[in-house]
């Protein structure tokens, strides 16, 4: 059953990836980064690695969303 | 960016989330986390706090001044505590043969100078964090005052 949340997180993983990448609006992408990141963390979480898991939530859902919010505010938001 | 909501939940899961940030630093030596995993999660309760009331209050809160003394004074706890190691007749960073004391494994107050170490760590990267932050999002023209 773990095995199969676990597949289901990787293909979301490479789903949020290429989005990532696709996405003309700014403020999407980083959204959509976040959730790639919150998923990642939950990986590390099942792989046994729980120092990662909160270094990552931490970091790359909370840190680098807000400063890469406050870059796009500072910038333009379209590609 | 006035928003009730945002204010008043924010209010509400601030101390909680310091406490949590603060928990993770401290007990770095005993369960998962350590004093990076610590200090970004009390960087990111500052930094909530000044999106959700206003910038001004954020760094009356927290100023410039402060928070660069707060981040010199984790790195010299780190650089310190190798300093005492190597006064003590071990190498640099050195904690049993240096001397520190152990205590029981499980305890708060174990692993000798760990605790110490990871303090320090936390106060820096808190402080970077915060730092980060205000120097991206303040206007250019305010730079000039510092």
């Amino acid at each position: 059953m773990i095995d199969v949340f676990k597949y289901l997180i990787l293909v979301f993983l490479v789903f949020c990836a290429v989005f990532v990448a696709r996405a003309k609006n700014m403020l999407s992408a980083v959204i959509i980064f976040a959730a790639y990141s919150l998923m990642m963390a939950i990986l590390w979480l099942l792989l046994a690695a729980p120092d990662v898991a909160i270094t990552e939530a931490a970091i790359g859902a909370g840190v680098t969303t807000l400063l890469l919010v406050a870059a796009i505010s500072k910038t333009r938001r379209e590609e | 960016m006035e928003d009730t909501i945002v204010r008043y939940v924010s209010r509400i899961i601030l101390p909680f989330v310091q406490l949590y940030g603060l928990y993770v630093v401290l007990h770095g030596h005993l369960s998962p986390g350590g004093g990076f995993s610590g200090g970004t999660i009390i960087g990111a309760s500052m930094i909530l706090y000044a999106l959700s009331f206003n910038l001004a209050a954020g760094s009356k809160k927290l100023s410039h001044d402060v928070s660069s003394i707060l981040e010199s004074t984790g790195a010299l706890i780190f650089a310190g505590m190798g300093l005492i190691s190597l006064l003590l007749g071990a190498n640099f960073l050195a904690n049993r043969i240096a001397g520190f004391p152990l205590g029981t494994p499980g305890n708060i107050f174990s692993s000798g100078s760990i605790v110490i170490i990871t303090f320090g760590v936390g106060i820096k990267v808190a402080s970077t964090m915060i730092t980060l932050f205000f120097s991206l999002i303040e206007e250019e023209h305010s730079h000039e005052h510092h």
